[in-house]
Protein backbone atom coordinates (compact mmCIF):
# COMPACT_ATOMS: atom_id res chain seq x y z
CA UNK A 1 0.00 0.00 0.00
CA UNK A 2 2.35 2.36 0.95
CA UNK A 3 6.14 2.14 0.71
CA UNK A 4 8.62 4.60 1.83
CA UNK A 5 12.32 3.74 1.28
CA UNK A 6 15.63 5.93 2.34
CA UNK A 7 13.72 8.94 2.88
CA UNK A 8 15.94 12.00 4.04
CA UNK A 9 14.99 15.28 4.20
CA UNK A 10 16.22 18.43 5.20
CA UNK A 11 14.76 22.19 6.44
CA UNK A 12 17.57 24.03 5.64
CA UNK A 13 20.51 22.83 7.45
CA UNK A 14 18.69 20.85 9.32
CA UNK A 15 18.13 17.10 8.87
CA UNK A 16 14.72 16.20 10.03
CA UNK A 17 14.39 12.76 8.55
CA UNK A 18 16.85 10.23 8.42
CA UNK A 19 17.03 7.18 6.36
CA UNK A 20 13.51 6.32 6.94
CA UNK A 21 12.28 2.76 5.58
CA UNK A 22 7.96 2.39 6.54
CA UNK A 23 5.96 0.00 5.11
CA UNK A 24 2.08 0.00 5.76
CA UNK A 25 0.07 -2.98 4.26
CA UNK A 26 -3.76 -2.63 3.43
CA UNK A 27 -6.18 -2.66 6.35
CA UNK A 28 -3.11 -2.01 8.61
CA UNK A 29 -3.51 0.76 11.46
CA UNK A 30 0.07 2.47 11.90
CA UNK A 31 0.69 4.50 14.55
CA UNK A 32 3.37 7.22 14.95
CA UNK A 33 4.76 8.34 18.12
CA UNK A 34 7.80 10.41 19.09
CA UNK A 35 8.43 13.42 21.00
CA UNK A 36 7.88 17.08 18.82
CA UNK A 37 10.35 17.67 16.57
CA UNK A 38 11.19 14.45 16.13
CA UNK A 39 10.06 14.15 12.48
CA UNK A 40 6.55 12.13 13.10
CA UNK A 41 4.43 15.00 11.02
CA UNK A 42 7.16 15.60 8.42
CA UNK A 43 7.17 12.02 7.56
CA UNK A 44 3.51 12.06 7.53
CA UNK A 45 3.55 15.08 4.99
CA UNK A 46 6.19 13.60 2.86
CA UNK A 47 3.84 10.34 2.29
CA UNK A 48 1.66 12.68 0.39
CA UNK A 49 4.31 15.32 -0.84
CA UNK A 50 2.78 18.35 0.63
CA UNK A 51 6.60 17.97 1.93
CA UNK A 52 8.67 17.45 -0.65
CA UNK A 53 12.73 15.33 0.06
CA UNK A 54 15.84 15.54 -1.03
CA UNK A 55 16.26 11.65 -1.06
CA UNK A 56 14.37 8.45 -0.94
CA UNK A 57 11.61 6.84 -2.75
CA UNK A 58 7.61 6.56 -1.96
CA UNK A 59 5.62 4.47 -3.76
CA UNK A 60 2.01 4.06 -2.97
CA UNK A 61 -0.31 1.34 -4.44
CA UNK A 62 2.87 0.09 -6.73
CA UNK A 63 3.40 3.46 -8.43
CA UNK A 64 6.32 5.14 -7.39
CA UNK A 65 5.68 9.11 -6.93
CA UNK A 66 7.64 11.49 -9.17
CA UNK A 67 8.78 14.41 -6.94
CA UNK A 68 8.35 16.41 -10.17
CA UNK A 69 5.20 15.16 -11.31
CA UNK A 70 2.30 17.39 -10.52
CA UNK A 71 0.11 15.90 -11.95
CA UNK A 72 0.42 12.13 -11.03
CA UNK A 73 1.15 13.47 -7.07
CA UNK A 74 -2.54 15.01 -7.50
CA UNK A 75 -3.86 11.70 -8.41
CA UNK A 76 -2.25 10.03 -5.77
CA UNK A 77 -3.65 12.61 -3.17
CA UNK A 78 -7.03 11.85 -4.06
CA UNK A 79 -6.16 8.13 -2.98
CA UNK A 80 -4.53 8.84 -0.03
CA UNK A 81 -6.56 11.07 2.43
CA UNK A 82 -5.27 13.36 5.30
CA UNK A 83 -6.56 15.24 8.61
CA UNK A 84 -5.01 17.94 10.03
CA UNK A 85 -4.48 18.84 13.71
CA UNK A 86 -6.46 22.07 12.99
CA UNK A 87 -9.09 20.77 10.86
CA UNK A 88 -8.39 23.46 8.07
CA UNK A 89 -12.23 23.32 6.98
CA UNK A 90 -13.35 25.43 4.25
CA UNK A 91 -14.92 28.05 6.39
CA UNK A 92 -16.97 30.12 3.67
CA UNK A 93 -18.37 26.60 3.00
CA UNK A 94 -21.50 24.37 4.70
CA UNK A 95 -20.68 21.25 6.79
CA UNK A 96 -21.89 19.27 3.20
CA UNK A 97 -20.44 21.68 1.13
CA UNK A 98 -17.03 20.90 2.40
CA UNK A 99 -17.41 17.12 2.15
CA UNK A 100 -18.67 17.23 -1.38
CA UNK A 101 -15.84 19.14 -2.79
CA UNK A 102 -13.15 16.45 -3.44
CA UNK A 103 -16.19 14.14 -5.15
CA UNK A 104 -17.31 16.90 -7.29
CA UNK A 105 -14.22 19.13 -8.13
CA UNK A 106 -11.74 16.17 -8.05
CA UNK A 107 -13.10 13.53 -8.96
CA UNK A 108 -15.89 15.30 -11.05
CA UNK A 109 -19.14 13.92 -9.39
CA UNK A 110 -22.03 14.95 -10.34
CA UNK A 111 -23.57 17.04 -7.39
CA UNK A 112 -26.37 14.96 -6.99
CA UNK A 113 -24.35 12.11 -6.16
CA UNK A 114 -21.90 13.54 -4.37
CA UNK A 115 -24.63 14.53 -2.04
CA UNK A 116 -25.44 11.00 -1.51
CA UNK A 117 -22.29 10.08 -1.09
CA UNK A 118 -21.55 13.18 1.40
CA UNK A 119 -24.64 12.54 3.72
CA UNK A 120 -23.75 8.77 4.04
CA UNK A 121 -19.93 10.05 5.38
CA UNK A 122 -21.67 12.17 7.65
CA UNK A 123 -24.01 10.15 9.10
CA UNK A 124 -21.14 7.75 9.92
CA UNK A 125 -19.00 10.43 11.78
CA UNK A 126 -22.76 10.65 13.34
CA UNK A 127 -23.15 14.92 11.95
CA UNK A 128 -26.19 14.24 9.88
CA UNK A 129 -27.64 16.98 11.88
CA UNK A 130 -25.43 19.67 10.71
CA UNK A 131 -24.99 19.57 6.84
CA UNK A 132 -25.82 23.14 6.84
CA UNK A 133 -23.96 24.61 9.15
CA UNK A 134 -20.77 26.18 9.18
CA UNK A 135 -17.71 25.11 10.62
CA UNK A 136 -17.38 28.17 13.11
CA UNK A 137 -20.76 26.85 14.06
CA UNK A 138 -19.25 23.84 15.30
CA UNK A 139 -17.53 22.74 18.15
CA UNK A 140 -14.01 21.24 17.76
CA UNK A 141 -14.79 17.70 18.13
CA UNK A 142 -17.42 17.80 15.48
CA UNK A 143 -15.19 19.77 13.08
CA UNK A 144 -12.67 17.22 13.08
CA UNK A 145 -15.64 14.87 12.18
CA UNK A 146 -16.36 16.74 9.52
CA UNK A 147 -13.03 16.45 8.44
CA UNK A 148 -12.69 12.79 8.51
CA UNK A 149 -15.97 13.03 6.85
CA UNK A 150 -14.40 14.62 3.83
CA UNK A 151 -11.27 12.62 3.47
CA UNK A 152 -13.44 9.27 3.52
CA UNK A 153 -16.05 11.09 0.81
CA UNK A 154 -12.88 10.93 -1.52
CA UNK A 155 -13.04 6.61 -0.87
CA UNK A 156 -9.46 6.26 -0.52
CA UNK A 157 -7.09 3.75 0.10
CA UNK A 158 -5.37 5.46 3.14
CA UNK A 159 -6.31 8.46 5.76
CA UNK A 160 -3.45 10.09 7.10
CA UNK A 161 -4.10 11.82 10.23
CA UNK A 162 -1.70 14.27 11.77
CA UNK A 163 -2.21 14.74 15.98
CA UNK A 164 -6.11 14.44 14.84
CA UNK A 165 -6.65 15.55 18.85
CA UNK A 166 -4.22 17.35 19.70
CA UNK A 167 -5.78 20.71 19.19
CA UNK A 168 -9.27 19.78 21.20
CA UNK A 169 -10.23 20.25 24.56
CA UNK A 170 -10.17 16.51 26.63
CA UNK A 171 -13.49 16.30 26.95
CA UNK A 172 -14.18 16.38 23.11
CA UNK A 173 -11.34 13.83 22.14
CA UNK A 174 -12.79 10.81 22.69
CA UNK A 175 -15.76 11.21 20.04
CA UNK A 176 -12.55 11.89 17.68
CA UNK A 177 -10.87 8.54 18.66
CA UNK A 178 -14.47 7.02 18.64
CA UNK A 179 -14.72 7.76 14.86
CA UNK A 180 -11.40 6.82 13.92
CA UNK A 181 -12.01 3.34 16.35
CA UNK A 182 -14.97 2.54 13.95
CA UNK A 183 -12.77 3.13 10.66
CA UNK A 184 -10.29 1.11 11.88
CA UNK A 185 -12.41 -1.75 12.55
CA UNK A 186 -13.94 -1.28 9.10
CA UNK A 187 -10.89 -2.19 7.67
CA UNK A 188 -9.77 1.43 6.81
CA UNK A 189 -5.64 1.74 6.25
CA UNK A 190 -4.54 4.19 8.78
CA UNK A 191 -1.16 5.85 9.63
CA UNK A 192 -1.86 8.02 12.88
CA UNK A 193 0.57 10.61 14.69
CA UNK A 194 -0.70 10.62 17.87
CA UNK A 195 -0.10 11.38 21.51
CA UNK A 196 -2.96 9.43 22.77
CA UNK A 197 -1.07 6.37 23.81
CA UNK A 198 -4.46 4.28 24.91
CA UNK A 199 -5.56 4.97 21.36
CA UNK A 200 -2.26 3.55 20.36
CA UNK A 201 -2.53 0.71 22.56
CA UNK A 202 -6.29 -0.31 21.60
CA UNK A 203 -6.45 0.46 18.10
CA UNK A 204 -2.58 0.12 16.24
CA UNK A 205 -1.52 -3.09 14.33
CA UNK A 206 1.94 -1.39 14.87
CA UNK A 207 3.48 1.61 16.80
CA UNK A 208 6.46 3.24 15.23
CA UNK A 209 8.18 5.07 18.11
CA UNK A 210 10.51 8.29 16.37
CA UNK A 211 13.06 10.55 17.78
CA UNK A 212 15.41 12.91 16.07
CA UNK A 213 14.41 12.20 12.55
CA UNK A 214 15.25 8.07 12.90
CA UNK A 215 12.50 4.94 13.22
CA UNK A 216 14.11 4.13 16.72
CA UNK A 217 11.55 1.15 17.27
CA UNK A 218 8.35 -0.37 16.16
CA UNK A 219 6.54 -3.28 16.63
CA UNK A 220 2.87 -4.31 18.17
CA UNK A 221 1.80 -2.12 20.67
CA UNK A 222 2.14 -4.73 23.85
CA UNK A 223 5.75 -5.13 22.50
CA UNK A 224 6.91 -1.75 22.93
CA UNK A 225 4.58 -0.13 25.40
CA UNK A 226 5.43 -3.26 27.77
CA UNK A 227 8.73 -4.24 26.61
CA UNK A 228 10.63 -1.81 24.68
CA UNK A 229 13.72 -2.93 23.89
CA UNK A 230 15.73 0.33 23.35
CA UNK A 231 16.75 2.85 25.70
CA UNK A 232 15.31 5.89 24.04
CA UNK A 233 12.32 4.23 23.51
CA UNK A 234 11.88 3.23 27.18
CA UNK A 235 12.83 7.10 28.51
CA UNK A 236 10.36 8.60 25.82
CA UNK A 237 7.26 6.24 27.52
CA UNK A 238 8.67 6.97 30.40
CA UNK A 239 7.98 10.29 30.63
CA UNK A 240 4.36 10.46 28.79
CA UNK A 241 2.68 7.87 31.86
CA UNK B 1 -16.75 87.97 2.99
CA UNK B 2 -19.86 87.02 2.12
CA UNK B 3 -20.73 84.06 1.81
CA UNK B 4 -24.18 83.46 -0.49
CA UNK B 5 -25.83 80.54 -0.02
CA UNK B 6 -28.04 80.97 -2.58
CA UNK B 7 -25.27 80.70 -5.01
CA UNK B 8 -24.59 76.56 -3.68
CA UNK B 9 -28.56 76.29 -5.79
CA UNK B 10 -28.19 78.87 -8.31
CA UNK B 11 -24.77 77.28 -9.66
CA UNK B 12 -25.41 73.67 -8.93
CA UNK B 13 -26.74 72.70 -11.92
CA UNK B 14 -23.32 73.69 -13.73
CA UNK B 15 -21.71 71.03 -11.85
CA UNK B 16 -23.82 68.24 -13.53
CA UNK B 17 -21.81 67.49 -16.18
CA UNK B 18 -18.53 67.92 -14.14
CA UNK B 19 -19.72 65.30 -11.03
CA UNK B 20 -20.87 62.53 -14.02
CA UNK B 21 -16.89 63.02 -15.52
CA UNK B 22 -15.66 62.85 -12.19
CA UNK B 23 -17.70 59.32 -11.52
CA UNK B 24 -17.04 58.18 -14.61
CA UNK B 25 -13.09 58.32 -14.68
CA UNK B 26 -12.97 57.11 -10.96
CA UNK B 27 -15.09 54.27 -12.03
CA UNK B 28 -13.26 53.84 -15.22
CA UNK B 29 -10.21 53.59 -12.92
CA UNK B 30 -11.33 51.73 -10.28
CA UNK B 31 -12.53 48.84 -12.77
CA UNK B 32 -9.15 48.92 -14.30
CA UNK B 33 -7.18 48.96 -11.13
CA UNK B 34 -8.94 45.78 -10.05
CA UNK B 35 -8.21 44.09 -13.03
CA UNK B 36 -4.37 45.16 -13.35
CA UNK B 37 -4.28 44.65 -9.16
CA UNK B 38 -5.21 41.03 -9.31
CA UNK B 39 -3.43 40.48 -12.20
CA UNK B 40 -0.41 42.20 -10.12
CA UNK B 41 -1.04 40.38 -6.60
CA UNK B 42 -1.29 36.62 -8.76
CA UNK B 43 2.25 37.37 -9.94
CA UNK B 44 3.91 38.53 -6.95
CA UNK B 45 2.71 35.82 -4.98
CA UNK B 46 3.96 33.50 -8.06
CA UNK B 47 7.21 31.20 -7.56
CA UNK B 48 8.12 32.88 -11.14
CA UNK B 49 10.34 35.45 -11.07
CA UNK B 50 9.72 36.34 -14.87
CA UNK B 51 6.45 37.43 -13.02
CA UNK B 52 7.59 38.17 -9.61
CA UNK B 53 10.09 40.65 -10.29
CA UNK B 54 8.30 43.05 -13.03
CA UNK B 55 5.38 43.00 -10.66
CA UNK B 56 7.15 44.43 -7.41
CA UNK B 57 9.19 47.04 -9.96
CA UNK B 58 5.49 48.03 -10.85
CA UNK B 59 4.19 48.33 -7.61
CA UNK B 60 7.75 50.35 -5.89
CA UNK B 61 7.49 52.89 -9.08
CA UNK B 62 4.17 53.43 -8.74
CA UNK B 63 3.79 53.79 -4.92
CA UNK B 64 6.96 55.60 -4.58
CA UNK B 65 5.81 58.73 -6.89
CA UNK B 66 3.13 61.19 -6.50
CA UNK B 67 -0.01 60.52 -8.66
CA UNK B 68 -0.20 63.99 -10.11
CA UNK B 69 3.67 63.23 -11.17
CA UNK B 70 2.40 59.91 -12.74
CA UNK B 71 -0.59 61.88 -14.55
CA UNK B 72 1.66 64.51 -15.94
CA UNK B 73 4.13 61.99 -17.26
CA UNK B 74 1.37 60.40 -19.45
CA UNK B 75 -1.11 62.80 -20.74
CA UNK B 76 2.23 65.10 -21.69
CA UNK B 77 5.30 62.41 -22.35
CA UNK B 78 3.31 59.12 -23.28
CA UNK B 79 0.37 61.29 -25.38
CA UNK B 80 2.82 62.24 -28.35
CA UNK B 81 3.52 58.60 -28.43
CA UNK B 82 0.52 56.99 -28.68
CA UNK B 83 -1.58 59.91 -28.90
CA UNK B 84 -3.74 59.37 -26.13
CA UNK B 85 -6.29 62.14 -25.00
CA UNK B 86 -6.72 63.47 -21.91
CA UNK B 87 -9.95 60.80 -21.17
CA UNK B 88 -7.76 58.30 -22.11
CA UNK B 89 -4.55 59.66 -19.74
CA UNK B 90 -6.38 59.94 -16.61
CA UNK B 91 -8.27 57.02 -17.06
CA UNK B 92 -4.61 54.93 -17.52
CA UNK B 93 -3.11 57.20 -15.24
CA UNK B 94 -5.79 56.61 -12.37
CA UNK B 95 -6.07 52.59 -13.56
CA UNK B 96 -2.14 52.09 -12.93
CA UNK B 97 -2.25 54.13 -9.75
CA UNK B 98 -4.90 52.17 -8.71
CA UNK B 99 -3.61 48.93 -9.84
CA UNK B 100 -0.24 49.20 -7.53
CA UNK B 101 -3.06 50.02 -4.43
CA UNK B 102 -5.02 47.55 -4.85
CA UNK B 103 -2.64 44.52 -5.91
CA UNK B 104 -1.29 45.33 -2.20
CA UNK B 105 -4.63 44.82 -0.91
CA UNK B 106 -5.32 41.58 -2.94
CA UNK B 107 -1.79 40.10 -2.08
CA UNK B 108 -2.14 41.13 1.86
CA UNK B 109 -5.81 39.01 1.74
CA UNK B 110 -4.58 35.80 -0.31
CA UNK B 111 -1.43 35.38 1.76
CA UNK B 112 -3.80 36.43 4.97
CA UNK B 113 -5.31 33.11 4.42
CA UNK B 114 -3.81 30.06 6.49
CA UNK B 115 -1.24 27.88 4.77
CA UNK B 116 -3.54 25.07 5.82
CA UNK B 117 -6.14 25.86 3.72
CA UNK B 118 -4.57 25.65 0.99
CA UNK B 119 -2.87 22.17 1.99
CA UNK B 120 -6.55 20.72 3.03
CA UNK B 121 -6.96 21.53 -0.63
CA UNK B 122 -4.12 20.10 -2.47
CA UNK B 123 -4.88 17.30 -0.13
CA UNK B 124 -7.81 16.68 -1.53
CA UNK B 125 -5.95 15.67 -5.35
CA UNK B 126 -6.97 20.02 -6.02
CA UNK B 127 -4.69 21.89 -8.21
CA UNK B 128 -2.99 24.96 -6.87
CA UNK B 129 -5.03 27.05 -9.63
CA UNK B 130 -8.24 25.13 -8.22
CA UNK B 131 -7.70 25.67 -5.08
CA UNK B 132 -6.89 29.30 -5.15
CA UNK B 133 -10.19 30.03 -7.44
CA UNK B 134 -12.57 27.28 -5.21
CA UNK B 135 -10.68 27.41 -1.66
CA UNK B 136 -8.50 30.86 -0.85
CA UNK B 137 -9.62 33.60 -3.02
CA UNK B 138 -13.39 33.61 -1.85
CA UNK B 139 -11.82 34.29 1.02
CA UNK B 140 -9.67 36.36 0.46
CA UNK B 141 -12.40 38.68 -1.35
CA UNK B 142 -13.92 38.85 1.72
CA UNK B 143 -10.80 39.73 3.65
CA UNK B 144 -10.24 42.33 0.98
CA UNK B 145 -13.70 44.49 0.99
CA UNK B 146 -12.62 46.87 3.75
CA UNK B 147 -9.42 47.75 2.29
CA UNK B 148 -11.18 47.81 -1.14
CA UNK B 149 -13.81 50.40 0.28
CA UNK B 150 -10.91 52.73 1.28
CA UNK B 151 -9.38 52.66 -1.94
CA UNK B 152 -11.98 53.34 -3.36
CA UNK B 153 -12.69 56.68 -1.81
CA UNK B 154 -9.52 57.72 -1.74
CA UNK B 155 -9.68 56.75 -5.85
CA UNK B 156 -12.92 59.07 -6.14
CA UNK B 157 -10.96 62.02 -4.39
CA UNK B 158 -7.89 61.70 -6.66
CA UNK B 159 -9.47 62.08 -9.61
CA UNK B 160 -9.57 65.34 -8.40
CA UNK B 161 -5.85 65.40 -9.65
CA UNK B 162 -7.11 65.23 -13.11
CA UNK B 163 -7.94 68.29 -13.55
CA UNK B 164 -3.98 68.95 -14.04
CA UNK B 165 -4.78 67.38 -17.20
CA UNK B 166 -7.69 69.28 -18.45
CA UNK B 167 -10.63 66.72 -17.41
CA UNK B 168 -13.42 69.14 -16.67
CA UNK B 169 -14.51 67.16 -13.21
CA UNK B 170 -15.60 68.57 -10.20
CA UNK B 171 -12.61 70.30 -9.05
CA UNK B 172 -11.41 72.21 -12.43
CA UNK B 173 -15.43 73.04 -13.06
CA UNK B 174 -15.31 74.58 -9.69
CA UNK B 175 -11.99 76.55 -10.14
CA UNK B 176 -13.34 77.43 -13.51
CA UNK B 177 -16.37 78.79 -12.03
CA UNK B 178 -15.18 81.03 -9.17
CA UNK B 179 -12.19 82.15 -11.57
CA UNK B 180 -15.68 84.27 -13.27
CA UNK B 181 -17.78 85.26 -10.49
CA UNK B 182 -15.34 85.18 -7.67
CA UNK B 183 -16.97 83.11 -5.13
CA UNK B 184 -14.29 80.42 -4.62
CA UNK B 185 -15.69 79.36 -1.18
CA UNK B 186 -19.35 78.61 -2.86
CA UNK B 187 -18.12 76.90 -5.82
CA UNK B 188 -15.86 74.65 -3.51
CA UNK B 189 -18.29 74.36 -1.09
CA UNK B 190 -21.02 72.62 -3.78
CA UNK B 191 -18.07 70.13 -5.58
CA UNK B 192 -16.77 69.30 -1.63
CA UNK B 193 -20.87 68.41 -1.56
CA UNK B 194 -20.68 66.30 -4.61
CA UNK B 195 -17.46 64.39 -3.66
CA UNK B 196 -19.06 63.95 -0.01
CA UNK B 197 -22.57 62.30 -1.91
CA UNK B 198 -20.21 59.84 -3.71
CA UNK B 199 -18.15 58.59 -0.53
CA UNK B 200 -21.44 58.38 0.96
CA UNK B 201 -22.97 56.24 -1.31
CA UNK B 202 -19.60 54.24 -1.97
CA UNK B 203 -19.54 53.47 2.23
CA UNK B 204 -23.10 52.57 1.90
CA UNK B 205 -22.53 50.28 -0.51
CA UNK B 206 -19.58 48.32 1.16
CA UNK B 207 -21.76 48.08 4.12
CA UNK B 208 -24.29 46.48 2.60
CA UNK B 209 -21.76 44.29 0.86
CA UNK B 210 -19.81 43.64 4.06
CA UNK B 211 -23.55 42.27 6.13
CA UNK B 212 -24.15 40.16 3.23
CA UNK B 213 -20.77 38.66 3.12
CA UNK B 214 -21.54 38.22 6.99
CA UNK B 215 -24.53 36.47 6.62
CA UNK B 216 -23.70 34.02 3.53
CA UNK B 217 -21.03 31.65 6.18
CA UNK B 218 -19.13 33.35 8.99
CA UNK B 219 -15.73 33.53 8.93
Amino acid sequence: MIKVKGLEKWFGDLHVLKEIDLVVNPSEVVVIIGASGSGKSTLLRCINFLERFKKGIIEIDDVVIDNNNEKMINKMRTHVGMVFQHFNLFPHMTVLQNVIEGPTQVKGLPKKDAVEVGRYYLEKVGLSDKEGSYPSMLSGGQKQRVAIARAMAMEPSVILFDEPTSALDPELVGEVLAVMKNLAKEGMTMVVVTHEMGFAREVADRVIYMDDGRIVEEGCPTKIFDDPQMERTKEFLSQIW
Amino acid sequence: MDYEFSALVKFFPFFLPAALMTIKITIAGILMGLILGLLTAFCRISNNRLLNIPAGIYVYIIRGTPLLLQLLFIYYGLRGLFGFEAFTSAFLGLGIHNGAYISEIFRGAIQSIALGQMEAARSLGMTYQKAMVRIILPQAFKRAIPPLGNQFIIALKDSSLASAITINELLLKSQQLYSANFMMMEMLTVAALFYLLYTSIFTWMFNKIEEKLAVSGSR
